[in-house]
């Protein structure tokens, strides 16, 4: 689908349920890259059930093509079931750690925020902290611009993981 | 060494004892090769197109004194898939290749991806290196599961021998159900050579894998009363409709409500041009009242087609007056080119007959007026002489000849598209061509699958003397299974379509398009493999020449048909323009 109208895209998180292999996996996101579909992340791990693997995909689109791209991974033989969670309440986090420099502001400051995100310390040297948080990527993404400032050494970022909530009511405990 | 004494000694059911029967009692395990054979035959596989090589050896080998099925000897893989392919068209069933690893694998490639693109069911099985070398870029090792992956419904590769009979059930099951289309099974050689199970169990169960086939019945429903009350409807009847075998249902359908029928590329033969209702082919070489039809609808159903672009032309001019119906079995088709108010997702053989129980016939005289005048006014041109053969007239002698009833096989290009116009298709799986990828070098390979699958119809190959040279090998296998196939060489000494279109819009620089004096002797060529050749170069020696071909029942035929070697394809829908702005001449185009 080559249709980029970029006003109507928006962020969309499908989540893929499919047989443990890796033709699947690769069939999966040769859909992406070869119909041209956006893909901001992708992740591909073991379901408690044997033989199965659930994958979370991140993607751009207008509800057109993220149609388009849930019909085309639901053609895929192996694929048991896909949902979008984009309308739909749901948990989703990320994990991500940071490693940022304190030559600047100091310890303490970097700590305070990243207390405020709920971060934790996992590993401290003479000029840099690492710090490790979950959160949607909202969330993430918040932290890391706070962050940016004092100095970013290095970061690996999980892309998310989501499943749909089972109270589809209105609370929502982040 | 022992010799099978010719490669074709497989058609005529040698005197050796069947496989079962030569000391291998059926308590004994079979090797992977065994099995291979086994559970084909087990499936109903009558013929299997394929090329030996290292990898496939124990398949070979199996094959030697196994005659349960008939193996096609062909001489280059690429012609083996088409010809399944051609086979597979011909019949509804699917069609089988065998390869062995590494280039026999990558030569299958293009034949599998005209399969995909056209919704072809195949089964193509490869040969791989052993399981132990596989990565270390052995001999003949190519990772054919991962080149054939897009171009793929599904694709395995085998690595323990008690899963291969499930596998190549599971396999056929697919490649036949919901959207047809081709797998690939890659055979490692151990696998081959290694004893396992063969159960004989039947039953197939995929949970992935459920084509929804009913149709939404509030939604057939809508589609009924959309129907009846159109004043301009227009059904638009693709390759689905023939894949889904739909013909019957859709006729009845169009004939009682009085509605008039467009047919794609593909869909030719899903409605007889013979009824009043056909307005033939629509699209890029489209008849002129198909295109003006589909731009004025108000209601258009679709039935298994898929909005190519080669048929909706400039897509924001294309059915701007339309509502849109579209029946498809395959979600992701509808929706993907164009937008739809009324999706139906089902097979068609059972939403038509749905929608027919609760629609009655709308008011169309208007509709059929105009359509009327359309058809008056812009009829095919079908040029004549005495003193040479224009291709238009070609195809209409074809037609003739063989009273609509032949089984029409194709190349790509010029050719193709006066085929598509010119023959008078009554019949369904009785047109093959290569749609969606437009495979040059398609048509003579697939003829001869589709004349081993029905050897009781005439099959005639029209084709161009481009691609025919891409595959002409295949005369070999033609002479060697005495395969009548009537080719009808539509020779103009060049590359018809691609100069047609530097011609007009590349200000007539023929450039690496025409062949001139370079064209081999067509007629030597046929008489060197042990076909007949003949030449034709005025209607009357056509006609005199078609006569006699179609008298030789034992092998195949090949005429030289030298046709005006500058006639252009019309009417033609210029790329980037909408259907109603199509071209009747040279003189239009030019303007």
């Amino acid at each position: 689908m080559s249709n980029h109208s970029v006003s109507n895209d928006s962020r969309h998180t499908l989540t893929v349920l499919v047989k443990h292999n890796l033709n699947t996996l690769s069939r999966i996101l040769g859909i992406f890259s070869g119909k041209g579909f956006e893909l901001e992340s992708v992740t591909f791990a073991s379901e408690a059930e044997q033989g199965m693997a659930r994958i979370t995909i991140t993607t751009y689109g207008d509800e057109t093509t993220v149609e388009q791209i849930t019909k085309h991974l639901h053609n895929v033989v192996d694929v048991l079931k896909v949902t979008d969670l984009t309308h739909k309440k749901c948990i989703e986090r990320e994990l991500a750690i940071v490693k940022v420099s304190t030559a600047k502001a100091g310890r303490p400051e970097i700590m305070l925020i990243a207390q405020a995100f709920k971060a934790k310390v996992i590993d401290i040297t003479d000029d840099k902290l690492a710090l490790e948080v979950t959160g949607n990527t909202d969330k993430v993404d918040a932290m890391i611009a706070v962050l940016k400032p004092y100095g970013i050494a290095e970061m690996s970022r999980t892309g998310s993981i989501a499943l749909k909530r089972e109270f589809q009511g209105a609370v929502n405990i982040n | 060494m022992t010799s099978n004494h010719s490669t074709s000694s497989a058609n005529t059911k040698a005197q050796q004892p069947s496989l079962i029967t030569v000391g291998k009692p059926q308590s004994q395990p079979h090797n992977g090769a065994e099995i291979l054979i086994k559970t084909l035959t087990d499936l109903g596989v009558d013929t299997l197109f394929g090329y030996p090589g290292g990898a496939v050896l124990p398949v070979y080998d199996t094959l030697f004194d196994n005659h349960d099925l008939n193996h096609v000897m062909i001489r280059h893989e690429q012609a083996g898939t088409h010809a399944a392919d051609g086979y597979a068209r011909a019949t509804g069933k699917p069609g089988v290749v065998l390869a062995t690893s590494g280039p026999g694998g990558t030569n299958t490639v293009t034949g599998i991806a005209t399969a995909m693109m056209d919704s072809i069911p195949l089964v193509v099985f490869t040969g791989q290196v052993p399981t132990g070398v596989i990565g270390n870029d052995a001999f003949q090792e190519a990772d054919i599961v991962g080149i054939t992956r897009p171009i793929t419904k599904q694709n395995y590769l085998v690595r323990d021998v008690d899963e291969l009979e499930h596998v190549i059930r599971e396999a056929f099951h697919i490649a036949t159900n919901g959207r047809p289309g081709p797998v690939l099974i890659d055979l490692p050689k151990d696998m081959l050579n290694t004893k396992g199970r063969f159960s004989g169990m039947k039953k197939v169960d995929i949970p992935s894998f459920k084509p929804h086939t009913a149709g939404h019945q509030p939604q057939i429903a809508k589609a009924a009363e959309m129907l009846t009350h159109a004043k301009k409807p227009l059904i638009y009847a693709g390759g689905g409709a023939i894949l889904g075998e739909a013909w019957e249902e859709l006729t009845r359908f169009a004939e009682r409500m009085n509605i008039p029928v467009t047919t794609t590329l593909m869909g030719l033969g899903a409605f007889p041009e013979s009824k009043p209702q056909s307005l033939g082919m629509l699209g890029m070489h489209g008849t002129w009242t198909a295109n003006m039809a589909i731009t004025e609808c108000d209601v258009l159903l679709a039935v298994g087609a898929r909005f190519d672009d080669r048929v909706t032309g400039r897509l924001d001019g294309f059915s701007q007056k339309s509502r849109k119906i579209h029946i498809d079995i395959d979600p992701s088709s509808i929706g993907k080119n164009v937008a739809v108010e009324l999706p139906i997702v089902g097979d068609v053989k059972r939403v038509i007959p749905a929608i027919d129980k609760l629609a009655s016939p709308p008011d169309t005289s208007e509709w059929w007026d105009t359509i009327h005048t359309w058809q008056r006014e812009h009829p095919l041109n079908v040029p004549k002489a005495d003193d040479r053969i224009y291709p238009q007239h070609m195809v209409k002698m074809i037609s003739e000849v063989t009273g609509g009833n032949a089984i029409v096989v194709t190349d790509v290009g010029q050719h193709q598209m006066w085929a598509a116009q010119h023959y008078r298709f009554n019949h369904p799986r009785s047109w093959i061509s290569s749609g969606g990828l437009g495979t040059m070098g398609f048509g003579f390979p697939a003829a001869l699958g589709a004349a081993l699958a029905c050897p009781d119809r005439e099959v005639v190959c029209i084709t161009g003397d481009g691609g025919f040279q891409m595959l002409s090998c295949e005369l070999a296998t033609a002479v060697e299974y005495n395969i009548p196939v009537k080719i009808a060489l539509m020779n103009n000494n060049c590359l018809g379509m691609v100069r047609q279109w530097q011609q007009l819009f590349y200000e007539n620089r023929t450039s690496y398009s025409v062949f001139g004096s370079n064209n081999p002797d067509f007629v030597k060529m046929a008489e060197c493999y042990g076909a007949v050749g003949m030449r034709a170069t005025t209607p009357a020696e056509m006609k005199q020449v078609l006569s006699e071909a179609m008298k030789i029942k034992n092998k195949p035929v090949l005429m030289d048909l030298r046709v005006v070697e500058t006639e252009n394809c019309y009417p033609m829908v210029p790329a980037g323009a909408a259907l109603d702005e199509m071209v009747e001449s040279d003189e239009e185009c030019s303007k």
